[in-house]
């Protein structure tokens, strides 16, 4: 393969010999590349705007600070930390709240939907419950949750277990529901018990909905943590941002909101890669 | 001798509207160990009703269903299923999942594994042990589902349409592997199908079922499945007495059919 042909498909340019000869691409998705080529034209573009605009002074550092006084607020709060904390500090306690908040959510809340998929009186019993609350933000519960624990992290990973909660219910009573009855018919008739059938072929086969379960609620939990700061919070993301908002140092608010961003992104990643290697038949069946 | 008996067995479904389904009336007959009975029947008239009802996962409104002179209360590993497709377990391997009714059982891991290997190589899958479900075809599905159902040594296997959904070819080809199993291990095989054709090539004996209510209109004794073991499929295939029992029976099948059509003009 000539220099160019590899240079193009690194980055998405080239056209399969399939889709060459195709006469109508309009409405075939499968003819649409993943325009990686256009993905760096843009990135490069956005950033020379954000580059040239506060090069040539067109707006008011307070309002939209200068790369380079985002990158010098990087590596000076990543050494010396800003408000008792060093920028992993800060990332380290939001992430801290969140793996304890999902945790639980997933400790109480995959068993319980498991038992409302399985039993006709436990469905009927949280029904209503978990119709009642999952349409509720959880941030609507920050002030009621600061009034039972205060500003500490207590009151953080209980809202955090809250906003897991109810998406790991729905999504293992889905897993649940998901079983085929020949699946359960063809392990009976191989000789398993209810407790074997529960462990090796329900549990099991609500992995793919569990999965995706989690990675919506690590996103909501997320979200959820950052606002929570926002309000009140001693340390982490949230908190930083806030905090230097309320001192105009706009450069850490982005710096704040870029790293916000990336971890966000950074956890559907990996939770992505998780499921490739743990649920392999996910889609395939 | 672990002879299936079904005594006068007859099921009624209420159905939510009030209305009463006679899925099945008064059905009766006895297999002896090792014979191969092949069900054919327009949809509806009670075929899977009645397999279900054997494999013990229903429990019929009216008689009884034994096997070796003890009645049938429920599923048990007895009795073998194999289904239309998709009731393999798509996070087991090929050999987990033949080896599933024995780690089941806490058999030890080493016979586990011989019988698996042993299957592997009865169902033609050998070196496709470690390979994932969802990497074989549905042929090659359908012969792990066979595999499954025979490492638990069960005295009847009950196969619900099990070649329904795969390609003309490779059909004919599993019907000959059906025919091997069976003459192999000796098991009393219970076989749907919507096949004319694979009703009277695999039956040893073969009931024509008629809808409402559902019961077994007529029997048959037939050659070909004994035939098939030893002679080329084809041939047998083309014998006239095939060709006429096959006109007959789809005769009587569109007969049927034109009266369901029928009824519900009314
Ligand atoms: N759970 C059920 N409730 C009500 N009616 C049913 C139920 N299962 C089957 N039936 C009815 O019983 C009849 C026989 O069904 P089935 O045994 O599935 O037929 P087949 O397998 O021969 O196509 C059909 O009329 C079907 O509608
Ligand atoms: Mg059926």
């Amino acid at each position: 393969m000539s220099f160019i042909q590899t240079l193009k498909q690194s980055v998405g340019l080239s056209t399969d010999g399939l889709t060459k000869r195709k006469t109508v691409t309009f409405g075939d998705t499968t003819a649409v590349g993943n325009g990686r080529f256009w993905s760096i034209i843009s990135v490069i573009t956005l950033s020379m705007a954000w580059y040239l605009g506060s090069a040539l002074e067109l707006v008011n550092p307070i309002f939209w600070p200068a790369p380079s006084a985002v990158w010098d607020q990087f590596i000076n709060i990543s050494q010396d930390g800003y408000r008792n904390f060093t920028l992993w500090e800060h990332v380290w306690a939001s992430l801290y709240r969140i793996l304890v908040g999902f945790a639980l959510g997933c400790l109480i809340g995959i068993p319980l939907g498991f038992a409302m998929g399985l039993s006709e009186i436990i469905r009927g019993w949280f029904d209503p419950i978990v119709e009642f609350f999952r349409p509720i933000p959880p941030l609507a519960f920050i002030p009621l949750v600061i009034i039972w624990s205060g500003i500490g992290e207590r009151s953080k990973i209980l809202l955090l277990f809250f906003a897991a909660l109810w998406i790991m219910v729905i999504a293992a009573r889905a897993g649940v529901g998901s079983v085929k009855l020949s699946k359960i018919h063809a392990a009976y008739s191989l000789g398993a018990t209810k407790r074997q059938i529960l462990m090796h072929v329900i549990l099991p086969n609500s992995l793919p909905e569990i999965f995706t379960g989690m990675r919506v609620a690590m996103g909501i939990c997320w979200g959820t943590v950052v606002a929570a700061e926002l309000v009140a919070a001693e340390s982490g993301i949230g908190f930083m941002i806030m905090a230097a908002s309320k001192f105009l140092a706009t450069d850490i608010v982005i710096l704040g909101v870029i790293v916000v961003g990336v971890i966000g992104y950074a956890i559907d990643i990996l939770m992505r890669k998780l499921e490739d290697k743990l649920i392999p038949w996910k889609g395939k069946a | 001798m672990s002879d299936l008996v079904v005594n006068d067995v007859s099921m009624v479904f209420d159905t939510p509207s009030g209305e009463q389904v006679h899925a099945l009336e008064n059905v009766s007959f006895s297999l002896k160990q090792g014979e191969l009975l092949s069900i054919l029947g327009p949809s509806g008239c009670g075929k899977s009703t009645l397999l279900n009802i054997i494999a013990g996962f229903l429990a019929p409104t009216d008689g009884t269903v034994e096997l070796a002179s003890t009645e049938i209360h429920g599923p048990g590993s007895d009795r073998g299923m194999v289904f239309q497709q998709g009731a393999l377990f798509e996070w087991l391997s090929v050999a987990e999942n033949i080896g599933f009714g024995l780690t089941m059982k806490g058999t030890p891991k080493d016979e586990i594994k011989k019988t698996v290997d042993h299957l592997l190589e009865t169902v033609g899958l050998h070196d496709f042990g470690e390979k994932a479900i969802y990497e074989l075809s549905g042929g090659m599905q359908q012969r792990v589902a066979l595999a499954r159902c025979l490492a638990n040594d069960p005295d009847v296997i009950l196969m619900d349409e099990p070649l329904g959904a795969l390609d003309a070819l490779t059909r004919e080809k599993m019907q000959g592997l059906v025919l091997k199993l069976w003459k192999e291990t000796g098991k009393t095989i219970i076989l749907i199908t919507h096949s004319v054709e694979e009703a009277l090539f695999l039956g040893e004996r073969l009931f024509v079922m008629a809808p409402r209510p559902g019961r077994i209109k007529k029997e048959y004794s037939l050659p070909f499945a004994e035939a098939g073991v030893t002679k080329d499929p084809r041939d047998v295939k083309a014998d006239p007495d095939f060709g006429a029992k096959r006109e007959e029976i789809l005769n009587m099948i569109w007969e049927m059919e034109e009266e369901i059509m029928g009824q519900a003009e009314e």
